[in-house]
């Protein structure tokens, strides 16, 4: 089985060269059947490389320890669910994962692209074939999984424990197929510079591809901040760390490019900016997996680390960054300009969004990068942390939030920024109480903090506004109104749920960040302790085993008004044998969409232990945001006008305003 | 105002936000990124107090003092030279005598240490880089059999 597996993986690698040469050389010669071997080369390479992994899958669920890959990273006592978690929780099996979902996503494209322009789809899945054809050779030159050892060991060296949670389940794979979906953007771009040829409809195409990789991205960020939230200990939900940053980058830069292929799709302009936001969008994916599996920065993501790995993922890096970039800059000038605007306008708006987002990006790109280039110059050796992004992404981000609600009122070619600001009245007004009342209820001395709920509240009735105004809200009777919103293109949902997904987020992180109450202390048993409002009481400390770790928990009741016990939270430290390793587990309450969060530390005699608890108000609201913005990003992917099958290309200039 | 003058504007506002952008990146950059040092290396860096670094090294053995509730303090160390670091919260999972620790802070006028962050390492194959290479130049660093 693992043979066979190896060897399908060799057949993909031949498969994705056959992709990226034949159709390419098809279209260029107008060559229909040369053209259609890119669409079966892609069906049969993903089911090939489906095999193949499914091949790993099978050794880790059966704990072959003669395999070298199971070995290093399984054990027999792990439960089922994290001996297949594992297969991409190491190396050479997440970088199999990739290629999986890369090719994925060029079956797709196969199977859904019956009425692209065949010259168009060959070009693309030619590309698709390109980065496959890389990473598959990346994969067994360098991190091959399916190397055999001799003689097979009895017991394998277990996963990092850290690893051995349900979010390993969820977020690798979402996050995988939000940047690696991107490559579709980026495989589209490039194969319309190769064409020559750019137009609305092409925005059309891509726009589902983004919005689905985007939706599936923003999911992979938000679960894997909440895990590393509840997982190490700290209560902390974003470190700006390298490897986060790493998955955010492509995110603001997605983001970017849904919007100005928005602008391209409506109005045909932009084209050449939306192509180089398609480039560099994909781009900064590439980086971001070469910065987490290169080795160049060590985490809990960069497994062992093996220079040559980094040299070849760094090859790839520069070829196909390079290689587009050239090609752009080659090609770019011979495309069309599109449709002219004014600057107050909903093109204007667009614009100024990508403005703000593409040096959000480059801030955090700079952040995450100085300190590897002043490494590779100097020698020094220095972090930049949050005090820099605090500073230089805050500081670019306040101005984008607030200037959010008034895109969507804006209309197209010429807009009237007093008549947005007029009906705005009601969403300013809101936030202003908003804010009076954080100050006089809560605190009078955090201005920052009631700034920051005056301007969620800002994004959240503001993103309302639009949904109302649209529905014909205070002009129309309520029967009239609800058929007209049901009317409304989903795409207006999409709209109004990824703003108002983005103020509920924004709502949590000031209430997290601002109202968070912490308290540090040596509890003895049946010690009581008050915080923000909430009585816990220490019961003890109590043994536990599980099936491939022991446990020290300590039991804590949460006690209501009349002192009963309402709630048992149970925080423990937890130590792996295998590897000989303490894990944190915090004890966590949700009180609606606030969390009691609680982390044990060490034991301080006759049962004593230091406990840490935290209060953090509306703490649940930043991931819940993400799903909201999320449900925005689905509600947006299924409007008529995208949905797979639909578009037809229409002629130029005749592009009609849906909206 | 006519068409080109608009368009002029345009570029003139969006070229001004990147420049406050870049000066605030470059400002930020030189304010809030901090320096990396091991013990050995402090003579010769001069530290003025209230200035953010990363202290690295080797917990010392024999020098964790725990003090009233969470207070702790202890000796990171590093080719003979040692400085002794106060902390107060809940020390990172693997923290241990004679492991690899970083604290992140700054030396208070009285010439103590004051850590705000403790990192150790994540797991058994985990260092910190700065740290792992700096031990490594020092012929400190024992690598972990597997």
């Amino acid at each position: 089985m693992v043979e066979t597996g190896h060897f399908a993986l060799v057949l993909a690698l031949t498969l994705a060269l056959v992709q990226s040469v034949v159709p390419l050389y098809g279209a260029r010669v107008g060559d229909t059947r040369l053209m259609q071997i890119g669409g079966t080369a892609a069906v049969t390479g993903f089911a090939l490389t489906l095999l193949s992994f499914a091949a790993l899958t099978v050794a880790y669920a059966q704990s072959d320890f003669s395999v070298a890959n199971v070995w290093e990273n399984s054990h027999s006592a792990k439960p089922m669910l994290f001996k297949i978690t594992g297969v991409w929780g190491n190396h050479e099996g997440s970088m199999l994962l990739w290629v999986l979902i890369l090719n994925f996503f060029g079956a797709l494209v196969a199977a859904f692209g019956a009425n692209l322009p065949p010259t168009l789809r060959a070009n693309v899945l030619a590309v698709q074939g390109w980065i496959g054809t890389a990473f598959l050779l990346f994969i067994l030159a360098t991190s091959n999984p399916f190397l055999r050892l001799s003689p097979a060991p009895f017991e394998g060296q277990d996963l990092n424990p850290i690893l051995q949670d349900i979010g390993l389940a969820i977020h690798p794979p979402l996050l995988y197929l939000g940047y690696v979906g991107f490559s579709i953007s980026f495989s589209f771009a490039v194969a319309a510079l190769i064409e020559g040829r750019i137009d609305a409809a092409w925005a059309r195409w891509v726009r589902p591809w983004t919005l689905a990789a985007w939706i599936f991205l923003t999911g992979g960020i938000a679960m894997g901040s909440y895990w590393a939230y509840y997982e190490l200990g700290w209560g902390g939900f974003w470190f700006w760390d390298p490897v986060e940053n790493a998955s955010f980058m492509p995110w603001l830069a997605g983001t970017a490019l849904l919007h100005s292929a928005i602008v391209m799709e409506k109005r045909s302009a932009l084209k050449i900016w939306t192509l180089l936001l398609a480039i560099m969008t994909f781009s900064l994916s590439l980086l971001g997996t070469f910065l987490v599996r290169s080795g160049v920065l060590t985490s809990v993501h960069a497994f062992a680390t093996d220079p040559s790995r980094g040299i070849f993922i760094l090859c790839i890096l520069i070829v196909f960054i390079g290689g587009s970039l050239a090609l752009f800059a080659f090609r770019a000038s011979s495309l069309t300009q599109g449709g002219i605007f004014q600057p107050i306008s909903r093109e204007g708006a667009l614009v100024l969004n990508n403005l703000f987002l593409t040096t959000a990006t480059a801030t955090v790109l700079i952040g995450t990068l100085y300190p590897l280039l002043v490494e590779a110059i100097s020698g020094d050796k220095i972090s930049v942390g949050a005090p820099f992004f605090n500073l230089t992404f805050g500081a670019v981000m306040l101005p984008l939030l607030l200037v959010v609600p008034f895109g969507p009122l804006l209309a197209w070619k010429r807009g009237d920024a007093f008549a947005a600001a007029q009906r705005l009245m009601t969403a300013a007004g809101a936030a202003l109480f908003a804010m009076i009342c954080t100050m006089i209820i809560v605190d009078g001395e955090t201005v920052l903090a009631a700034v920051g709920i005056g301007l969620a509240v800002w994004l959240i009735i503001g993103a309302l506004t639009d949904l109302a105004l649209k529905a014909g809200l205070g002009s129309v009777d309520a029967n009239v109104l609800w058929r007209r919103l049901r009317g409304l293109p989903r795409s207006v949902f999409g709209t109004t749920l990824a703003h108002l997904g983005l103020g509920v987020t924004t709502l949590g992180l000031v209430g997290a960040l601002s109202f968070q109450t912490e308290a540090i202390l040596v509890m003895k048993p049946k010690q009581v302790v008050e915080v923000a409002g909430n009585t816990i009481r220490f019961e003890g400390l109590r043994p536990f085993r599980g099936p491939n770790f022991t446990e020290d928990q300590g039991i804590f009741t949460l006690l209501n008004e009349a002192a009963a016990p309402a709630a048992e939270i149970v925080s423990a430290k937890r130590f792996y044998p295998v590897r000989q390793m303490p894990t944190t587990e915090a004890g966590i309450k949700t009180l609606w969409f606030s969390q009691l969060y609680i982390s044990l530390g060490d034991e301080t005699g006759d049962g004593a232990a230091v406990v840490r608890i935290w209060y953090k108000p509306m703490v649940t609201l930043i991931w819940l945001g993400a799903v909201v913005m999320m449900a925005g990003g689905t509600a947006s992917l299924m409007d008529r006008r995208l949905r797979v099958g639909a578009p037809a290309r229409r002629k130029p200039g005749k592009t009609a305003a849906a909206t | 105002m006519t068409r080109k003058q608009k368009r002029l504007s345009v570029i003139f506002g969006a070229l001004a936000f990147l420049g406050a952008a870049t000066s605030l990146t470059f400002y930020a950059l030189g304010q809030k990124a901090s320096y990396f040092y091991l013990p050995n290396e402090l003579q010769a860096a001069n530290l003025q107090p209230g200035q953010r670094i990363r202290l690295g090294g080797l917990i010392e053995k024999g020098t964790i003092v725990r003090g009233q509730g969470t207070d702790v303090a202890f000796g990171v160390t590093n080719a003979g030279s040692s400085v002794k670091v106060f902390y107060t919260g809940i020390l990172p999972d693997l923290f241990r005598e004679e492991q690899g620790v970083i604290t992140e802070g700054s030396f208070e006028p009285d010439g103590t240490f004051k850590a705000d962050s403790v990192l150790a390492k994540h797991d058994e194959n985990y260092m910190p880089r700065e740290l792992a290479d700096s031990l490594k130049d020092k012929g400190v660093w024992q690598e972990t059999t597997q």
